[in-house]
């Protein structure tokens, strides 16, 4: 077998054959595979709305948004000018307050920490705002990182004000 | 593996032996030659086929009242302990035979750090032993997730979020994990499903383990080789049996101790309360045996390389027959690695510990010297210490110091190089 190998005929179908096999076992993992990610029905509960009518300035609620606790925080004048007083080179994540609450009275974010999903106690931490209890993540009035090893800010998730009274979330 | 003749004596043994040979491989078992000078830390093995078994049973019986659903999960466990014959026993069996499960194993890892036995030629009994302790690892996981407690969700939660901190995928692989966005019902019911499958899986790879075991035979206190059978070997039976069966005995009665006198001591009491995705507890803290990993996890402030740290301290094992270089097995026979040797139990113990505590101040500062020790023992002290340190005198055989023994052709040969 010192003679340099040709190509056969029968090489091309060897190779052919296991292309052909390996897309083949590909199209019945897949549905293995896929039948985990989540569902229509999951999918379907896309969106919540929330009456935020009895909320008063300084206070917060929890509300559930696919199986998620989001926090709605009406901010007090002074933990608005606290969120925006801050360097925002300072910050682990920059992101400025204005970007993250539109109408700064209204803080509305995913009361997810960014570390490993544990949800923060509100009015804690060193900067007023939240502290999650698992690892010792301190986040500020805006719910930014400031502390700890949770790596960016709390999540703002896609919300509108139906009306002066209803938040749609999702 | 002994090369014997066996021939079943009856004429109807022998017809079935000709067309499958099951009563030689019993034979095989029966006879096979075992150094006689294990000591009790080799009885782990067995202790923990025992417990493999406990868990398998007792898993079976409790699948069949328990109920993989976010509303009906909790109750279902409660109805077990309350109404279901001795439902309650049968849980605290299964619940407690996952830490005694975990003693065990660690007690036989440990057994085998110290003499050597994840050396050549023993390295796939060794890595096959640590693919069985990570399916333990992920079997334990899930099944502490199913009573749908708060530690279980939150357990959940933490855990699946580990995989976050992968870059690019990170969202899709949790979110592929959980089944939705949050850990919720389909996370439930495929860890039912997986906690139900693992088990037959670890009981596989034990087959494996115990197979890749005889062929070269056990390894012993002095780590010598040994001429089989020989004046060295006892058979297995009736010697090792007896012997295992004793020690099972013993590891009884601390297990019954647990089932029946403290059955929740291991466990934490937020479980008794149903999972709410609303609220974090306070203070989470996997179960005892996952708390090392934990703390590493903990020690490291960034969130990936913490991950990274938490999976390297698994690995790290995995290479270790690679990462020890020295060719003397057993620590008798080696004074600074003897040393060395209990200052890892110390420093694994350490973290234990500090995974309990908060991370914060001087617990956090102890959390990162131990992680960091624990690397070192395995990447520069290991790799160094086999080619430096000053080995004692290895006997050439297990009688040779009573009785002259037979020497083993390949160890004198070793002594004159040495």
């Amino acid at each position: 077998m010192s003679e340099k190998k040709k190509v056969q005929r029968r090489d091309f179908i060897f190779t052919a054959s296991y292309a052909l096999g390996a897309v083949g076992v590909g199209a019945v993992v897949w549905p293995l595979v896929d039948q985990m990610n989540p569902d229509r029905s999951v999918k379907a509960l896309a969106s919540t709305e929330v009456d935020v009518s009895s909320l008063e300035p300084g206070k917060s609620i929890t509300v559930l948004w696919r199986g998620k606790p989001v926090f709605i925080k009406r901010r007090t004048e002074e933990e608005i000018a606290e969120a925006r007083n801050v360097n925002i080179k300072d910050l682990p994540h920059p992101e400025k307050d204005e970007d993250r609450a539109k109408n700064p009275e209204w803080l509305v974010m995913l009361g997810i920490c960014t570390h490993l999903g544990c949800v923060p106690l509100g009015d804690k931490g060193e900067y007023n705002g939240w502290f999650c209890p698992c690892h010792g993540s301190h986040y500020d009035t805006s719910g930014r990182i400031r502390k700890g090893p949770a790596p960016t800010n709390m999540e703002i998730p896609k919300y509108e004000f139906v009306n002066s009274n209803t938040i749609k979330i999702g | 593996m002994s090369d014997h003749n066996y021939v079943p004596t009856s004429k109807l043994g022998k017809w079935f032996n000709d067309r499958l040979p099951l009563l030689t491989l019993a034979d095989h078992l029966k006879e096979y030659p075992t150094p006689k000078n294990l000591n009790y830390w080799w009885t782990f093995g067995g202790i923990l086929t025992f417990c493999l078994m406990t868990q398998i049973i007792t898993g079976i019986v409790l699948g069949m009242h328990y109920i993989a659903h976010v509303d009906l999960a909790f109750d279902s466990v409660e109805h077990i302990m309350r109404d279901v014959n001795y439902g309650w026993l049968i849980r605290y069996v299964h619940a407690n035979g996952a830490s005694m499960f975990f003693l065990a194993v660690y007690i036989h890892i440990f057994r085998s750090l110290y003499y050597g036995s994840y050396k050549s030629p023993r390295e796939v009994i060794w890595i096959i032993g640590m693919i069985i302790y990570l399916l333990m690892m992920m079997t334990a996981f899930m099944g502490y997730v199913l009573p749908w407690g708060q530690m279980s969700f939150w357990g959940a939660t933490v855990i699946t979020n580990l995989f976050s901190a992968v870059p690019f995928f990170g969202e899709g692989i949790t979110n592929w994990l959980w089944g939705g966005y949050s850990v919720d019902n389909p996370t439930l019911t495929r860890f039912f499903s997986l906690h139900y499958l693992l088990p037959f899986l670890i009981l596989g790879l034990v087959v494996l383990h115990i197979w890749a075991l005889h062929v070269p035979g056990n390894n012993n206190p002095i780590g010598i080789d040994l001429k089989k059978p020989s004046k060295d070997t006892v058979p297995f039976h009736p010697y090792i049996v007896i012997k295992d069966l004793f020690a099972l005995l013993l590891f009884l009665i601390v297990f019954a101790f647990f089932v029946f006198y403290s059955p929740n001591i291991l466990g934490h009491s937020d479980n008794y309360i149903e999972a709410n995705p609303l609220v974090t507890p306070a203070h989470i803290v996997p179960e005892w045996y996952l708390l090392p990993f934990y703390a590493i996890l903990r020690s490291v402030p960034d969130k990936l390389l913490g991950v990274i740290a938490m999976f390297a301290s698994i690995f790290i094992l995995v290479i270790l027959p690679w990462l020890d270089t020295s060719k003397i097995r057993s620590a008798i026979f080696r004074p600074i690695y003897k040393q060395l040797y209990w200052i890892l139990v110390l420093d694994v113990l350490i973290l234990g510990y500090m995974g309990a505590m908060p991370a914060e101040g001087t617990y956090l500062l102890i959390a990162r010297a131990a992680t960091a020790y624990y690397f070192i023992h395995f990447l520069v002290i290991l790799p160094l210490l086999g080619k430096r340190e000053k080995t004692l005198a290895v006997p050439l055989s297990i009688t040779e110091p009573v009785l002259g023994g037979s020497p083993n052709p390949q160890m004198v040969k070793k002594r004159e190089l040495g």
